[in-house]
């Protein structure tokens, strides 16, 4: 689709900041609305639009199949580890007071890195259910 | 007051797309209107205060949902196949749940009550104590992603195992990660 000028200036500009209020809305989600699951999907639309605008073959390029499944099964993991964590430091199975000394601290990093793994989780099935769907 | 109208509206424009979404025999069509009733469910969950849901249902539903099925659209044909023929079967199947549906909605209690149910067995709990156990400002992550960590654990697996379905069903092979694409297979 590379003749379609307004659409590839238009998706230029517009990829970043999808990706930049992908970030915002992962980081922010314990004070406002948001979180993994909603960041996830907008990161993986901006990859999404780019495949749409610029080609699969071009996608492929950028974000390679194979990594993105490497990627699906890491978020899953680090949720996990953050689980196992909380067993060795003497606690139960996602327990997150035991992740630091002070125990609000500890929710509060818990909460960060089990939403990572979510927002990574769900953006790389996004983006290879994209791949499976999409016509080469 | 005013949210009253702004649902009541929004309600209303959901029955005209379910309508239009049934009448329609252009599958890009239905598509698209599929799309409008996303985004219209996403303005009713502001309405309703929930934030979050609302966030969802506009990324997941009208954005890459629809992204899926106009993909899938492109590797069938776009005209819905018309059959004249109204079968008893399933007349009869939506006739008795739409009955039950409806027989059930008596015992659902009123809206926004305080001494429902939901409002009764664990929500107080949670908007008393939660600033003192967790410490984050948005209620909604402190549930999900602490004290419901187990759920939102085995909702990631359920996207991680549809993610490997969808691989082991529609991947492609290794042929085409390289960039050699394999025409025979469409």
């Amino acid at each position: 689709m590379e003749h379609h000028i307004v659409l590839s200036i238009v998706a230029r500009i517009l990829i970043p900041m999808i990706m930049l209020f992908a970030l915002y809305v992962q980081f922010h989600g314990d004070y406002g609305p948001g979180g993994g699951f909603q960041a996830g999907v907008i990161f993986a639309a901006s990859f999404i639009l780019y495949g749409i605008i610029f080609g699969i073959e071009n996608l492929r390029e950028v974000i390679h199949p194979g990594f993105l499944r490497i990627l699906a099964a890491l978020g899953l993991l680090i949720y996990i580890g953050v689980g196992i964590i909380g067993i060795l430091n003497g606690g139960e199975f996602l327990n997150y007071n035991l992740l630091s000394a002070d125990p609000l601290t500890g929710q509060h990093i818990g909460i960060i890195f089990i939403e990572l793994g979510v927002g990574i989780t769900v953006s790389s099935t996004m983006i290879i259910l994209f791949y499976a769907f999409a016509r080469p | 007051m005013i949210v009253l109208y702004i649902n009541i509206i929004l309600l209303c424009l959901l029955i005209i797309t379910a309508v239009a979404i049934n009448q329609q025999g252009n599958l890009f069509a239905t598509t698209m209107l599929t799309g409008i009733f996303s985004l219209l469910s996403a303005s009713l969950f502001v309405c309703l205060d929930a934030v979050d849901v609302a966030f969802t249902e506009a990324a997941v539903g009208a954005g890459i949902a629809l992204i899926l099925f106009l993909g899938t659209l492109s590797l069938i044909k776009f005209k819905e196949k018309i059959t004249n023929q109204i079968s008893i079967t399933s007349l009869s199947i939506v006739v008795i749940t739409g009955g039950f549906l409806i027989y059930g909605l008596h015992d659902i209690p009123a809206f926004g009550q305080a001494e429902n149910p939901v409002q009764t067995y664990l929500a107080g709990k949670y908007i008393i104590e939660s600033g003192n156990e967790i410490g984050i400002p948005n209620l909604v992550t402190s549930v999900l992603a602490s004290y419901r960590g187990y759920d939102t654990l085995g909702e990631i697996t359920v996207i991680f195992t549809a993610c490997i379905g969808v691989l082991i069903l529609l991947g492609r092979s290794k042929d085409d990660y390289k960039g050699i694409i394999n025409k025979e297979r469409f």
